[in-house]
């Protein structure tokens, strides 16, 4: 059975029908042809389709497209242009923070809403803090190492 | 032969897709009318099928067929092959299984596929396929490495369940110095079953135009030509020249998508059964199942020394567990890419090793980072660890005095290579220098004031890498030839479109390539485009493993490149009138030798392809040259690795506290690249030395079949690396290269296992070293104590 939704995706209106059964990552990818968004497990444990909802990370393999009905969705496509990058995806390519690129998708949009988070508590994101914030992404090929210091440059930025 | 580029840190030209969300994986893909393909998988390890009925299924919504096993054999389809004939100790050939793409009648591992439900949607081919009729006469599996000899017969072609029992070196000789020895240090060892897990899952999409007869095959592959040569020369899917195989963006692969599988060889063959483009990408519980997995040895080893610690002999013996079935490479991996690396860094003038491949009812064990030389490096460097803790020496020092030294190269080892250089002295110093071992024992005290134990950890590894020579890989069985194209293609503009055939899923060759190919002909990057990954658009090609890409692709290129500049010497000679031997290339122009004329590149690309000024009897126009290069050794990466652990004892929790790498890869394009690479292998080791192990229960269950229960590495579990680097040129490939990718997979492990052994004060410790683990040691090791008081 098909249910008509409707909801904002990188800030444009979308109207569709799906059935009940299909996630939110299979709805962006599928539906909408916004393959950057990646799946990489079926358990919710890898992270690689973190994508934002109403400004919160969520991994979109976790919510049913029906719950998006009404919100605003971002996905990787939605946060920077080819020449206007956001911070964290420059962030990313300054400090070697991808190889295979698969998870990096999910990863920038953890990290952003990683800083968003802490510069709203007013919490100070340190080495620490950023490795265990970024706990729900698995990346294979790095190592974190640069990643963890893409998004602490990427903090930087975003807070000037 | 250095020159601009070479050595900077350039940032990635293929990141600005993959931060964008641009990239184009498998999965990305959808083709007009696409049907979706779910493979029905055995749920028993070992068992015949008594009755399959397929009707329920085929007649469900929007079921397009359902193909079983015994289509794929009335159709012809060959067995899945192993590419590396090893033979016993009598000369004998190894013993092979046939492997179908779809079981047939029986079931030798928990997940193989026996049907395939095509339909419209995914959701409906899976629906479909919980109404596929099977029943199955269930056998006793046989599961562990151990017992696999003694255990049941799984295949008739395989007596014992014994593939081959191979051995490399003086039997007579180790055995001898090893009875007259003044100390023997023995060892029984597991290395741990390990579970790749690319983070992309494996995917396929066949595609087949009758009118033209051709399939195109889209999929995660690290060789898509090697993939071609095996689909159509032995499992006889198309004419190779008429199936075309594209590897788009790969993510991630270490090993696991070198092989070939059934899933693309079912989705090809169905895509021409039925003329219909058919996809289908793993979810993570197929990955964990079906992708071939790695290590997975028990092994025995004695080191023989005499009164001062030299090393005199060292002997082998291992049982490597391949699986169910021989995958792709499997029979190579524990013989000539690990018996061949046990003299390590060592002037060992004995070596002996044999291996027995076993078969169990488990997913086929093939190559993953590192590929036999982490099982090798970790079974040498622990007994050489116990062996300082038996002689009462400093671990390094040990080591040090074993070394070959750099006045010893070209060096023949008992184990059939010869490095050619490297000095390993300079390496372990760097790491000694930037672990501050000197510091250790007041830091060590420091940890114990705050009731923690501390430990630091010692690996000396080398690995051989830049597969190899093809006529040595074929004299010692290898199947195919080991060496690399390229193709440098000069547009009339002078921009640059770079072909190869190696294949980058995570390692940076656009970028790489470029700087290479940028700096022999003195142009931007940014006039350099690398294609890779498709058998309609370059020359046939190997593919990327074994660290090779650099050191063997690299080299074709270097080797095509060279081409155009001899080409371009000879268009400019004509322009300004001069002979060809007069003139010079320098950063991008032909210049006249002691004259002030000169040509840029991009005039000569120009003359080459609007030729109103040319001398075509003698030359043809264009400028487009291509070049295979076959290396003449394999390379031999090396370097230390030194861990450091602190532990509580309470709980057994472990962290890695300092972790410092030292490596000597030759010569380097990209700094920033290489210690990417370097990053990521450590991580991988140590997930394999303290959280990695995938378990199978007695009746062949994968126990460890999700992200839930497989523990990876996560952000914070891992520590920052030091990474240095020492430099020994290789002395036989144009680049000077010898491969980075899998150094920090293979040098870890042993450096955290020593770690923590040295921190809890015992002799061994089996990985991965999780808390419960550590701490069960130390409780065993504390009543051990308390009785032996």
């Amino acid at each position: 059975m098909s249910i008509p939704i409707s909801m904002t995706v990188n800030g444009k209106q979308v109207s569709k029908s799906c059935p009940a059964n299909r996630t939110l990552g299979q709805f962006i990818r599928e539906d909408l042809g916004l393959t950057g968004t990646h799946v990489g497990c079926d358990t919710s444990q890898c992270g690689a389709c973190t994508v934002h909802l109403n400004g919160d990370a969520v991994k979109a393999c976790t919510v049913l497209a029906v719950q998006a009905e009404g919100a605003e969705v971002t996905t990787i496509e939605g946060i920077g242009t080819k020449d206007d990058l956001h911070p964290m995806q420059t962030a990313f390519r300054a400090c070697h923070g991808l190889q295979c690129g698969f998870c990096t998708p999910g990863m920038i949009m953890t990290g952003i809403d990683l800083v968003n988070t802490a510069s709203r508590d007013n919490v100070e994101l340190g080495e620490a803090e950023i490795r265990e914030g970024l706990k729900g992404n698995y990346c294979r090929c790095t190592g974190y190492q640069n990643i963890v210091r893409a998004v602490a440059t990427a903090a930087q930025q975003m807070e000037d | 032969m250095v020159a601009k580029n070479i050595g900077e840190p350039v940032l990635r030209k293929e990141d600005a897709r993959f931060i964008t969300g641009k990239g184009n994986y498998t999965d990305d893909i959808n083709l007009r009318g696409q049907a979706h393909a779910f493979f029905v998988r055995a749920p028993v390890a070992r068992a015949m099928i008594t009755s399959l009925d397929c009707s329920a299924a085929e007649a469900a919504d929007g079921v397009v067929a359902v193909l079983t096993g015994a289509q794929v054999a009335e159709d012809g389809l060959g067995s899945l092959p192993c590419g590396w004939m090893v033979l016993s100790k009598d000369g004998s050939e190894m013993k092979q299984p046939p492997h179908p793409p779809l079981a047939a009648d029986r079931i030798n591992y928990s997940g193989e596929p026996f049907a395939v439900v095509i339909a419209d949607t995914l959701q409906q081919a899976r629906d479909a396929a919980e109404l596929v009729e099977v029943e199955f006469d269930e056998l006793d599996a046989v599961v562990s490495v151990a017992d696999a000899q003694s255990g049941p017969q799984i295949h008739p072609e395989v007596p014992d369940n014994t593939n081959y029992d191979w051995e490399l070196g003086e039997r007579d000789e180790t055995l001898k110095a090893i009875e007259n020895a003044h100390h023997v240090t023995r060892l029984s060892l597991v290395n741990n079953r390990l579970i790749p897990n690319a983070i992309e899952p494996r995917a396929a999409i066949g595609d087949y135009n009758s009118g033209t007869d051709e399939i195109t095959l889209y999929t995660t592959s690290q060789n898509p030509h090697l993939a071609r040569l095996v689909l159509t020369a032995f499992v006889q899917l198309a004419p190779e020249h008429k199936l075309r195989i594209i590897a788009p963006d790969v993510g991630g692969g270490f090993g696991s998508k070198i092989f070939i599988y059934s899933e693309e060889t079912v989705v090809a063959w169905a895509a021409r059964k039925l003329d219909l483009p058919i996809k289908w990408t793993a979810d993570r519980s197929e990955s964990f199942l079906t992708d071939a997995h790695g290590r997975d040895h028990v092994s025995e080893a004695e080191l023989a020394m005499d009164e001062n610690g030299n090393f005199l002999a060292l002997r082998v013996k291992t049982l490597a567990n391949m699986g169910a079935y021989l995958s792709t490479f499997a029979s190579a991996v524990p013989t000539y890419l690990y018996g061949t690396l046990l003299a390590g860094q060592y002037k060992t003038p004995n070596v002996y090793v044999e291996v027995q491949a076993v078969m169990t009812n488990t997913a086929p064990v093939d190559a993953y980072r590192g590929a036999g030389r982490p099982e090798a490096t970790y079974l040498l460097e622990r007994i050489v660890e116990i062996a300082a803790q038996e002689m009462n020496m400093d671990p390094a020092e040990l080591r040090r005095k074993n070394f070959i030294q750099p006045e010893d190269f070209p060096y023949q080892t008992p184990v059939a290579l010869e490095y050619d250089i490297g000095d390993y002295e300079a390496s372990l110093d760097k790491a000694l220098a930037m672990a501050d071992y000197a510091g250790f024992s007041a830091r060590r005290e420091a940890s114990v004031a705050e009731g923690k134990l501390r430990g630091i950890g010692f690996s000396c590894y080398i690995e051989a890498c830049g597969l190899a020579p093809s006529q040595v890989a074929g004299s010692l069985g290898a199947g195919v030839g080991l060496w690399e194209s390229g193709e440098v293609r000069v547009n009339p503009t002078g921009s640059v479109t770079v072909m190869t055939g190696s294949h980058s899923h995570g390692q940076g060759h656009e970028t790489t390539f470029a700087q290479l190919v940028a700096s022999q002909l003195g142009i931007s990057i940014d006039d350099v485009e690398v294609i890779h990954g498709d058998t309609g658009k370059m020359d046939f090609g190997m593919g990327t493993y074994g660290s090779r890409s650099l050191s063997v692709g690299g080299s074709a290129l270097m080797k095509a490149a060279d081409k155009i500049v001899a080409k371009g010497k000879k268009i400019a000679g004509h322009l300004m009138d001069a002979k060809s031997e007069d003139i010079d290339f320098d950063d991008g122009e032909f210049k006249v030798r002691e004259s002030n004329l000169s040509k840029t590149f991009q005039e000569i690309a120009f003359a080459a392809y609007v030729p109103h000024d040319y001398p075509l009897e003698e030359l043809e126009p264009g400028l487009t040259e291509k070049a295979f290069y076959d290396p003449a050794n394999f390379t031999y990466p090396a370097g230390t690795h030194i861990c450091e652990v602190e532990i509580d004892p309470d709980t057994g929790v472990t962290s890695v506290v300092k972790f410092t790498a030292v490596d000597d890869f030759g010569t380097i394009i990209n700094p920033m690249i290489v210690e990417g690479q370097v990053h990521g292998g450590i991580a991988q080791g140590i997930g394999q030395a303290m959280l990695e192990h995938g378990i199978y229960d007695e009746t062949g269950q994968l126990q460890t079949g999700s992200f839930m229960d497989y523990c990876m590495p996560r952000a914070d579990d891992l520590p920052n690396f030091d990474v240095g680097m020492t430099t020994t040129v290789c002395t036989h490939n144009p680049v000077g290269a010898k491969g980075c990718g899998e150094a920090g997979a293979i040098g870890s492990p042993p450096a955290v296992i020593n770690a923590i052994t040295n921190a809890l004060g015992v002799r061994e410790i089996d990985m991965p070293a999780t808390p419960l683990n550590v701490w069960q040691t130390l409780q065993n090791a504390t009543h051990e104590d308390a009785r032996g008081e």
